[in-house]
């Protein structure tokens, strides 16, 4: 574990649990299909840990075993120092888990949501909890309005919401911001940085690019196997990866060739331009050479972007899978 | 002390213990009065079905029935048979539909159900019921609908002691005064009890509340699984008692409204006293309503979608309404469809408001109905609390 983040994590007084999340060789299958094969990990407390992954790669698998939603079929770990496969009732108590569907009543009003939620977790004056948690929000005007009427983004900011009532040591969000627009993104995410600062431990999965590279650290899972995991500059660098930027014409036609050459490893278009990528610098300058003495395009060496390098371990962990 | 520290410990101690146990089962209570309030549909139904069904069975049941079509086979055509034929009509009971000339004829008729009665009257009757011979008239009855028959069969054995009054005179008159000038031979077992709505109500009191307190409950587990709403709630330190006994109270207060309106529109529509203690009716009421909604809710607990809680809840409900007593009556029934009957809860409802409501029967009368009910209810919620899935596996 490092140190280098967009912002500092916050220093605790000793004493407290310092890793948060601790588990090891997790795995779970539906029938005969693994979704989540051994996977270690752990997580700092007050970092915001973010989770990547293609579709079905065992995000929210993980996520629900962590809080006592699935029980793993091997593996073992603890979760706010407790054991998540025998204490999960403990863990419940102390962690918020947003949903990837939201999981509110639709037919209850925000109000009433959050009096529910305030209600379960034994908060001692629901009603004022609620009220408090309402106007935090920026909900007053629409306390009294049912929660399956409201826009996606409200929706997200409401189950966020009623996540943090219970003021819990660890948030699970799964995919918090899928179809919310980038405003309410950018909110959502200034949010999140807010809670860290007070000592919260988020866990957050996505798709998002942008987001990933808000998030202390990063882990990227493929097919229910742990890819990759540190600071976003570290798995940058961890990948190793040799990359060169082509701006000029027919970019795409150059792509498709370089696809099928060897020592090409990733090759991806960005706008006008062609990101090509190879894990031996040697091997890829080779491979280039012919195309650079043409000279009709600019070729010029980069640093990888994360996303150069996510595309990267997507096709590879493809290959393996296929 | 850290901050995390006082925080966990905090979160702790506003979680644990009896008082944060209540406080959970509150929160499930409230939010599903909400729920259940805002579901017009549902909220609808509440009121309507006690009332559209009390009306329906009120009226509609009517085990004492008059004007039932009749076959007759006269072989004998002596005054005797044109008296008793005469007497029939009188009793309002029946109305000859046809007259039949062969046995085939009558045979064909009660088959293709155009008469529920035929009457056959032998060659030589009237001149056997002067000898003194006792002949037998034969009475057919249609033993489908042994209940409806019932009535009829009564008023005809009624009418044979004395037809013959007017008709036995000279050297006959002394038949008049022995038991029977002929012998009435039924084919079919009446039945004894001789139903009335003063039966039908208390009994439509517990069938109404068996089938509006099993659907409700039986949807609310199902239905937090197919909104998705049960992921949220799973991830919440509430147990599965305190689900379970919060989704059931609301509906307990329903069957509270339930049994008022039954027993309020009874009394006014179909004048049904309730010679009981009507406090010793409403606790064991209510009793029998929690019972109904744990099997509702243990079904929701089995089930995977609301469809089979559906599906589940219906086959339930068939032997409640068939071998209960409510629709057929229990002694009469065999020794295994009784046993089978003792363990539904409606059964022994039924022995308790129908002795309350009509023979004004004391809890120490109804001791072991009540007792096997609440056996029934804490078996139920067993299950449902075993059952209750708290992971998604």
């Amino acid at each position: 574990m490092t140190m280098a983040a967009p912002s500092p994590a916050p220093a605790h007084d000793s004493g407290a649990p310092d890793v948060v999340i601790d588990v090891e060789g997790l795995s779970k299958s539906f029938g005969s299909r693994t979704v989540v094969r051994d996977l270690t990990m752990q997580v700092r407390r007050g970092l915001i840990y973010g989770f990547l992954g293609p579709n079905g790669s065992g995000k929210t698998t993980t996520i629900r075993m962590l809080c006592g939603l699935l029980t793993p079929d091997s593996g073992r770990g603890t979760c706010l120092g407790y054991d998540i496969l025998t204490q999960s009732a403990e863990i419940k108590r102390h962690v918020g888990y947003m949903t990837q569907r939201f999981s509110l009543y639709a037919d209850l009003t925000i109000r009433e949501n959050l009096e529910f939620v305030a209600r379960v977790y034994g908060l001692p004056h629901p009603r004022r909890a609620a009220r408090d948690a309402i106007a935090r929000l920026g909900l007053q005007n629409r306390a009294d309005q049912l929660a399956g009427e409201l826009s996606g983004g409200w929706k997200q900011r409401l189950a966020l919401g009623a996540c943090i009532l219970p003021s819990p040591q660890l948030l699970l969000l799964d995919e918090p911001t899928a179809g919310v627009d980038p405003k309410a993104r950018r909110d959502f995410w200034d949010e999140i940085h807010g809670l860290a600062h007070e000592g919260l431990t988020v866990l957050v999965s996505t798709h998002y690019m942008d987001e990933a590279e808000r998030c202390h650290e990063i882990a990227y899972i493929a097919y229910g196997d742990l890819l990759t995991h540190g600071t976003v500059a570290e798995v940058i660098a961890h990948a190793n990866l040799s990359t060169w930027t082509v701006t000029g014409p027919d970019l795409a036609e150059l792509g498709e060739k370089l696809k099928k050459t060897p020592g090409v490893d990733m090759v991806a278009t960005f706008g006008a331009a062609l990101h090509v990528a190879g894990r031996d610098a040697a091997k890829l300058e080779a491979a280039i050479a012919p195309y650079r003495q043409d000279g009709a395009r600019t070729w010029r060496p980069d640093e990888p972007t994360l996303e150069d390098v996510f595309i990267d371990l997507m096709g590879r962990s493809r290959d393996n899978f296929g | 002390m850290t901050d995390f520290d006082r925080q966990m410990q905090e979160v702790d101690a506003r979680t644990r213990g009896a008082r944060a146990a209540f406080g959970r089962w509150w929160a499930t209570f409230i939010k599903e009065l909400i729920q259940l309030r805002r579901d017009r549909v549902t909220f609808a139904t509440m009121i309507l079905i006690p009332l559209i069904q009390l009306l329906l069975f009120g009226y509609a049941i009517n085990t004492d029935p008059k004007h039932l079509p009749t076959a007759v086979l006269i072989q004998d055509d002596s005054p005797f048979a044109r008296s008793f034929l005469a007497a029939m009509r009188a009793s309002d009971y029946f109305q000859m539909e046809a007259q039949a000339t062969t046995e085939a004829e009558v045979d064909a008729l009660m088959l293709s159900g155009r008469v529920q009665f035929a009457v056959q009257i032998p060659a030589h009757f009237g001149r056997d019921v002067i000898r003194g011979e006792r002949p037998a008239l034969l009475v057919i009855a249609d033993a489908t609908d042994p209940v409806a028959t019932g009535g009829a069969v009564s008023a005809l054995q009624g009418l044979a002691a004395n037809v013959f009054s007017r008709d036995l005179l000279g050297p006959a008159a002394n038949l008049a005064g022995k038991p029977g000038p002929f012998e009435l031979r039924v084919h079919r077992r009446y039945n004894p009890t001789g139903e009335t709505q003063l039966n039908i109500v208390p009994g439509l009191m517990g069938v109404i509340l068996t089938l509006t307190m099993l659907i409700y409950t039986a949807l609310s587990v199902t239905r937090e699984i197919e909104r998705g709403t049960m992921e949220s709630l799973l991830s919440m330190p509430i147990r599965p008692t305190e689900i379970m006994l919060g989704k059931i109270a609301p509906y307990a207060l329903v069957g509270g409204v339930q049994m008022a309106v039954i027993l309020t529109v009874g009394r006014l529509l179909f004048d049904v006293p309730v010679l009981g203690n009507i406090g010793l009716l409403v606790s064991l009421s209510m009793l029998f309503i929690v019972a109904n909604l744990s099997v509702g809710y243990t079904f929701s607990t089995v089930a995977t979608t609301q469809l089979q809680a559906m599906q589940m809840s219906f086959f339930f409900f068939l032997p409640n309404i068939l071998l209960s007593g409510f629709m057929f009556p229990f002694r009469g029934m065999p020794l295994w469809a009784q046993a089978i009957g003792e363990v539904i809860p409606l059964t022994h409802y039924l022995r308790i408001v129908r002795g309350i409501m009509l023979k004004g029967a004391t809890a120490s009368d109804l001791q072991s109905d009540m007792l096997a009910i609440a056996a029934f209810t804490l078996a139920a919620m067993t299950v449902a609390v075993v059952r209750f899935r708290q992971t998604l596996d």
